[in-house]
C-alpha cells in the first residue's frame, strides 16, 4: 500500500521532468538547427556530391541481383537474385582470381610493410639534420610519380634490347630476357617497385608517432647506460605499435584488392596467369568487352567489397582483443 | 633499458660514462643507420637519374649501352622529338587544365564540407561525419559509378575527368582536424559576439588562417588528377580530351607511335629509333611537373599529413 502510493506520487514528477527535459532539449535542437542554417548551407555542396556519387552508385549496386539492360535501366531491369554469384564462383575462374589477387596482397604486405618503419626509424635516429632533411626530400619523391610513368620505368629499364638490368646480367654471362613478359617476375616487379614508389611518403605517418616520444624517456635510458640499437627497440619501437597495427587493420580490410591501375598497366598477355586479378577482371568484363555484362561484373565487385567489409570489422575486433589499439 | 639497470655497480658507471661518447657498438650502429639511409636514397635516386640521363643522350650510344649513370654524347634529339608529336601537346594541354580545374572544384568542396564538421554541437554532425567515413570502407564499385557517370551524360566531357573523384574522404578528415586544432572555439564565439555570420566568419577570419591546408589540399588535389590514368580510360573516348597519362600509356607501356601524329615524313625513318629514346623523355616529361612543385609545399604537405594522422 505504501509502496504503491509511494510509486504513485513519485511518477508524475518523473514523467513531468522527463517531459520538460524532452521538449526543451528539442526546442533546443530545432532551435540549434536553425541557428546553424548556414553551416548546413556549407555542407549542401558536398552532401550533394556524396550523394550523387557515392550513394547513388550504392544503390546501383542492385543490379547484381538483376539482369541490367540498358533499356530498362536499374529499376526496370528483372530480378534474377543470386544468379551472378553463383555463376562467378562456380567459375573455373573464381580460384584463380582469389589466388592471384591475394598472393600478390599478402607478397606486397609482407614485403613492404617492415621498410617505413625501419625507414622512420632511421631517420628518427640521425642526429644530423641536412642529412635527415635531404634523405626525406628524396625518398618522398616517387610518391608524387604517376603509376603510368612508374610502369613505364620499369619497361625501360627492364627492356630486353636496352635496359639496365639487362646490361647488369649480361656482365654475369646470362642473357637478355624480357622480364615483363616473365610470368614468374611478375609479382616480384610489381611488390619492388611498390615499395620504391611509397616507402617514403609511408613513414611520414610513422616519424609523425615518433615525434610524440617524450626526450626523457631517452635521456633515462643513456644515463641508464642503454645503446642506441636498445633505445629504438625498447623506446621508439613501441610508441609506433598502435599506428602500426591501425595500418594492419586497414590493410587486411582491403586484401581482395590491389594496386589495381598498376596490375592493369603490367599486364601482357603473356604474364596473365598470375596477373590476372579481381579488379582487373571486373573491368574486362564489363567495360573493356565488347558485349559488358554489367550484372556480373557488378556482382563479382560486391563480393569483393563485402568480403573486405567483412574482414576489416573482424581484423577490428581482434585488434582491439589483443593489441588494444583499434580503428573503432 | 631494464638491462643497464642489472648491471653490476661497476659496468654500469662505465655504461654512463661511455653514454657521452658514443661507445664502440653505437658508432657502429650509428654507421650502420647511415648506410642504410644512403642505399634507400641511391635505389630511390637511380632510375630517376639513369632516365635523365638516357633522355639527353645519343640514342645509338643508350642502345649499345655505354649509359650508366651520366649522358654520353649530350643531345636534346627526343625532346625535340616530343613537340613534334601533336597528341602528347594537346594532351599535355588538358593535363594542366583537368589537374587545375579539378583541384580547385576539389578544395572548394573540401573546405565547405570540412569547416562544419569541426564546429563543436552542430547537431546531427556525427551522422553526417558517418555518411563521408562509411564511403571510404565501402564503394559502389566500378560498374555502378561508371553507370552513374553515364547516366549523368558526362561520358566524354572534361567534367567526367573533374567531378566523379572530386572529394577525397582522407582529406576532409585531415581538414577538418587541421580546423579544429587551428580555430579554436573562444574564436568562433568571438566572432558570434562582434555579430559576425557564420559565413562571415568563415571568408574572414578562417580562410586567412587556413592557408597550409588549402596549399595542401590544392597540391594533393592537383596531383592526383595530373597522375590519374584510368578515369580518362573509362569515361573518355575522344582523343582530343585524353590526357597526358594516357599518351603517355599508349607509348610507353604499349609501344604504340602513331605515324600519322608526325607530320614531317622524313622523319618516319628514324622512327623506330626515335621510339626508344622518345620514351625516355617521355617518362621525364610526366614526371617533371609534380617533381617540381611538391619540394616547395613537402613542409606544409607532411605537416598537414601529420596534423591528420594524430587525431584522424
Amino acid at each position: 500500500m505504501t509502496t504503491s502510493t509511494g510509486t504513485e506520487a513519485r511518477s508524475p514528477v518523473r514523467t513531468a521532468a522527463h517531459k520538460r527535459a524532452a521538449v526543451k532539449s528539442r526546442v533546443g535542437l530545432g532551435l540549434r538547427m536553425r541557428r546553424n542554417w548556414q553551416l548546413y548551407a556549407m555542407l549542401a555542396l558536398p552532401l550533394i556530391w556524396l550523394a550523387i556519387f557515392a550513394y547513388w552508385p550504392m544503390y546501383g549496386v542492385i543490379i547484381a541481383f538483376k539482369d541490367y539492360n540498358v533499356v530498362s535501366g536499374i529499376w526496370g531491369s528483372p530480378w534474377v537474385g543470386m544468379k551472378y554469384f553463383d555463376r562467378f564462383v562456380e567459375s573455373y575462374q573464381f580460384w584463380r582470381l582469389i589466388k592471384n589477387t591475394v598472393y600478390l596482397h599478402i607478397y606486397e604486405l609482407v614485403a613492404t610493410f617492415p621498410l617505413p618503419i625501419i625507414l622512420a626509424l632511421c631517420l628518427n635516429t640521425i642526429r644530423k639534420k641536412w642529412f635527415s632533411r635531404s634523405a626525406q626530400l628524396i625518398t618522398y619523391a616517387p610518391h608524387f610519380i604517376s603509376t603510368v610513368v612508374v610502369v613505364g620505368l620499369l619497361v625501360v629499364l627492364t627492356s630486353p634490347n636496352t635496359g639496365v638490368t639487362n646490361k647488369l646480367i649480361g656482365l654475369f654471362g646470362f642473357g637478355p630476357t624480357d622480364v615483363m613478359g616473365d610470368s614468374g617476375m611478375f609479382r616480384h616487379l610489381y611488390v619492388w617497385s611498390g615499395a620504391w614508389q611509397t616507402m617514403g611518403f609511408a613513414a611520414i605517418i610513422y616519424l609523425a608517432a615518433l615525434t610524440s616520444v617524450p626526450p626523457e624517456l631517452h635521456e633515462a635510458a643513456i644515463v641508464d647506460g642503454a645503446s642506441r640499437l636498445r633505445r629504438i627497440w625498447h623506446i621508439d619501437l613501441p610508441a609506433i605499435v598502435p599506428v602500426a597495427v591501425i595500418l594492419l587493420i586497414l590493410n587486411i580490410g582491403s586484401i581482395l584488392s590491389v594496386g589495381f591501375e598498376k596490375v592493369l598497366l603490367m599486364q601482357n598477355s603473356l604474364n596473365l596467369d598470375v596477373a590476372e586479378v579481381i579488379d582487373t577482371y571486373v573491368y574486362k568484363i564489363g567495360l573493356a568487352s565488347a558485349v559488358p555484362q554489367f550484372s556480373y561484373a557488378t556482382a563479382i565487385g560486391l563480393f569483393r567489397s563485402v568480403i573486405g567489409l567483412v574482414l576489416l570489422v573482424l581484423a577490428n575486433t581482434f585488434a582491439r582483443r589483443f593489441a588494444k589499439s583499434s580503428l573503432w | 633499458m631494464s638491462a643497464a639497470g642489472t648491471l653490476p655497480p661497476d659496468e654500469r658507471r662505465l655504461a654512463v660514462g661511455a653514454a657521452i661518447q658514443d661507445t664502440r657498438a653505437d658508432k657502429i650502429a650509428m654507421a650502420c643507420i647511415y648506410t642504410a639511409l644512403g642505399l634507400f636514397c641511391l635505389a630511390v635516386l637511380y632510375p630517376i637519374i639513369y632516365v635523365l640521363s638516357a633522355s639527353v643522350s645519343n640514342t645509338k650510344r643508350v642502345a649499345a649501352g655505354e649509359v650508366w649513370l651520366w649522358p654520353v654524347g649530350f643531345t636534346l634529339d627526343a625532346y625535340k622529338a616530343i613537340f613534334d608529336y601533336d597528341s602528347i601537346v594537346s594532351s599535355f594541354g588538358n593535363s594542366v587544365y583537368y589537374a587545375v580545374a579539378g583541384a580547385v572544384v576539389a578544395t572548394i568542396l573540401t573546405l565547405l564540407a570540412a569547416y562544419p564538421l569541426s564546429r563543436k554541437g552542430l547537431p546531427g554532425k556525427g551522422l553526417i561525419m558517418g555518411a563521408f567515413v562509411f564511403t571510404m570502407m565501402f564503394s559502389g564499385g566500378l560498374i555502378p559509378t561508371y553507370l552513374v557517370v553515364h547516366e549523368l551524360g558526362l561520358l566524354n566531357t572534361r567534367w567526367a575527368m573533374i567531378l566523379p573523384t572530386a572529394l577525397a574522404v582522407w582529406n576532409v578528415i585531415i581538414t577538418r582536424t587541421y580546423f579544429m586544432v587551428t580555430i579554436p572555439e573562444e574564436l568562433v564565439e568571438a566572432g558570434k559576439v562582434d555579430g559576425c555570420s557564420d559565413f562571415g566568419f568563415f571568408w574572414r577570419v578562417v580562410l586567412p588562417l587556413s592557408k597550409p591546408i588549402i596549399a595542401v589540399n590544392l597540391l594533393f588535389y592537383a596531383v592526383g588528377q595530373w597522375n590519374s590514368f584510368f578515369n580518362a580510360l573509362i569515361y573518355l573516348t575522344n582523343e582530343h580530351l585524353f590526357p597526358l597519362q594516357v599518351v603517355l600509356r599508349q607509348i610507353l607501356i604499349q609501344s604504340k607511335v602513331d605515324p600519322s601524329q608526325m607530320p614531317d615524313t622524313s622523319k618516319l625513318l628514324q622512327l623506330k629509333e626515335l621510339q626508344q629514346q622518345l620514351k625516355y623523355s617521355l617518362i621525364v616529361i610526366g614526371m617533371i611537373p609534380p617533381l617540381l612543385v611538391y619540394p616547395f609545399v613537402q613542409k606544409h604537405f607532411v605537416k598537414g599529413a601529420m596534423i591528420g594522422s594524430l587525431k584522424g
